[in-house]
């Protein structure tokens, strides 16, 4: 009922861990595929050793999450043992990279294919970095320089650039990463930048000040986003953005997603959200007779 | 209710060595709060720590040793200063069933254990404590705690210049000699909690080691506190043996910032106290 398929990979259940939540080691993202998910996705890893950025970095406000976490990575030099421990992993994984130009991304594209995860995610939305991320999200022809560039240096893994909501036409960014070979669509990333100020304080709570908006704030972006993006491309789309429960999931099939990705929902409903949430689908799905989780993709459109 | 940082400001401050102060405020939402747990303590336009409660209360405190940025921001302004905290976070110390525990506490690892033994003796817990510290300058809570436990409060130093000259897991293996304990309560440095939770397994004694690993959330979604497949912030800070015996990584590795992982030694230095 609720196995589907995303990009060839046959999915027990359509929720996968978003990256940049707990995908730190193998150990934690074995967790989260006992914990339920369908697929899990590592922290995105960059071109070199990173940081991030220093403390207040994810802070809870009343709709959601913001975050400016900065990208940290131990960097794909550093990354080989993580591979290694995931290898006999029962769920598809999902590496996602970043860099700050097309040359950057092609050498961690590179480097990461080696270890033949399922699918490799391309990071072009971070919107809390200077250098790395958003930037080649904003517009088609730089998304389609990385895409293209990617697809080169992967073989047979499958490519999945993530949006980012702030694109000005994003189904023209999706169209765009299609034409470049992209084989499957993540929509969304974090929204944004966005800011909080403590008023008593007087000073931005982020240390980088801007961060990336998420949880139930941008759900409805999110929905309009992958909505769009559906109408636009025949590649499937891993939809994202607010989802919290299995009506948030289903909403999100509906605008034409093949999977869903779970991020700050671990927050509120704890690491069991991936369980929760694939029962309230199937729950749903056997209160409408609805037979298969895949009758549920792109079903709001006409 | 959000997690924002909520402003409150330092109303006292009290020296306890050389190199530790203690600071307190009100901080509504921690005045239940168990020994064991944390708060996320923001100084703006500085960084933010994950801290342990070292007083529990209408009136809470942090114990801080002052060197690094953070800290000697603290130290420098003290009274009147006005902090972010959020939380407390973490699980905490566990002391249901228990009849008869010794607490063991090195460096500034003594901070969370100085509501934990108020806990243990309100209780009525049978309660001895280790305290061990390089030299007696820099050791936490003494007179504190020497009033409040006795005889029941045993002191090592590195150089033997308070109390007995040696290492706490020495003292430890006498008094589980002379009458074991239903639980061994621990924090301070990995090395000695390692050496402790070894000690404990051979004597088959229940442990409770409250571990530290570099923080961002502090209310595990970021993942940057893993140990193993735990997250130091929400499944812990505080361990139990069953927790720990099949660890990969405890008293072994431990992550830096960009999630490398290196030798505990090495995030040791990296991070002090």
């Amino acid at each position: 009922m609720l196995e589907t398929e995303f990009c060839g990979l046959k999915l027990k259940n359509p929720t996968v861990l978003a990256s940049g939540i707990l995908g730190t080691n193998a150990a934690l993202l074995k967790r989260v595929v006992r914990e339920g998910a369908g697929a899990v996705t590592m922290k995105s890893i960059g071109p070199r050793e990173k940081l991030g950025h220093p403390n207040p970095t994810v802070i809870e406000w009343e709709h959601g999450l913001i975050n400016a976490v900065g990208l940290p990575s131990p960097g794909y030099q550093n990354i080989e043992s993580e591979f290694a421990e995931l290898k006999n992993c029962s769920a598809p994984i999902i590496a996602s990279i970043y860099g700050a130009s097309v040359e950057e991304f092609e050498t961690v594209a590179e480097a990461v294919a080696e270890y033949k995860p399922a699918i490799i995610e391309i990071n072009i939305s971070c919107p809390n970095t200077k250098k790395e991320g958003q930037i080649f999200g904003m517009s088609p022809e730089m998304a389609t320089d990385v895409v293209s560039a990617v697809v080169a240096k992967t073989g047979k893994i499958p490519v999945m650039p993530k949006l980012t909501p702030q694109a000005p036409k994003i189904a023209d960014i999706a169209v765009a990463c299609e034409k470049a070979g992209a084989n499957a669509i993540c929509a969304v990333n974090t929204l944004g930048p966005g800011m909080l100020i403590d008023i008593e304080a007087r000073k931005p709570i982020l240390a980088n000040k801007f961060g990336g908006v998420s949880g139930p704030a941008i759900k409805p972006i999110a929905v309009r986003c992958v909505y769009q993006i559906y109408r636009a491309v025949s590649i499937p789309i891993l939809g994202m953005g607010g989802i919290n429960s299995g009506k948030d999931a289903v909403e999100m099939m509906m605008a034409g997603a093949s999977a869903v990705g779970i991020g700050t929902a671990t927050h509120y409903r704890g690491i069991e959200a991936f369980k929760l949430i694939a029962d309230e689908i199937k729950q749903w799905m056997k209160e409408h007779e609805v037979k298969s989780v895949k009758d549920l993709v792109g079903a709001a459109h006409d | 209710m959000p997690e924002l940082p909520q402003i409150v400001e330092i109303r006292r401050t009290q020296k306890e060595t050389g190199q530790h102060q203690t600071y307190y405020f009100e901080f509504d939402k921690a005045k239940d709060a168990k020994p064991g747990q944390f708060l996320m303590v923001w100084i703006p336009g500085v960084d933010e720590k994950p801290i342990s409660l070292s007083s529990i209360g209408k009136e809470v405190a942090i114990t801080v040793q002052c060197k690094g940025l953070w800290s000697e921001k603290l130290c420098g302004i003290g009274k009147g200063l006005k902090v972010g905290v959020r939380g407390p976070y973490g699980n905490g110390f566990s002391t249901e069933g228990v009849k008869k525990a010794i607490i063991v506490a090195g460096g500034c690892g003594t901070a969370p254990i100085r509501p934990l033994v108020e806990k243990c003796l309100t209780e009525g817990i049978d309660t001895r404590v280790v305290v061990g510290a390089q030299t007696a300058e820099i050791l936490l809570f003494r007179k504190e705690l020497e009033d409040k436990l006795g005889d029941n409060l045993y002191i090592t130093t590195d150089d033997g210049s308070a109390g007995k000259k040696g290492f706490t897991t020495d003292a430890l293996k006498e008094l589980i000699g002379e009458d074991k304990p239903d639980v061994v309560f621990s924090c301070g440095p990995e090395v000695m909690m390692k050496a402790i939770f070894d000690l404990c397994e051979k004597e088959k004694v229940e442990c409770q080691l409250s571990l530290e690993r570099y923080m961002r959330c502090g209310f595990g979604i970021c993942g940057q506190c893993v140990m193993d497949d735990l997250m130091v912030c929400k499944d812990g800070p505080v361990f139990n043996s069953e927790q720990l015996r099949n660890s990969k990584e405890f008293g072994k590795v431990a992550r830096l910032k960009s999630g490398r992982e290196v030798d505990l030694k090495e995030f040791a230095n990296w991070r002090q106290c």
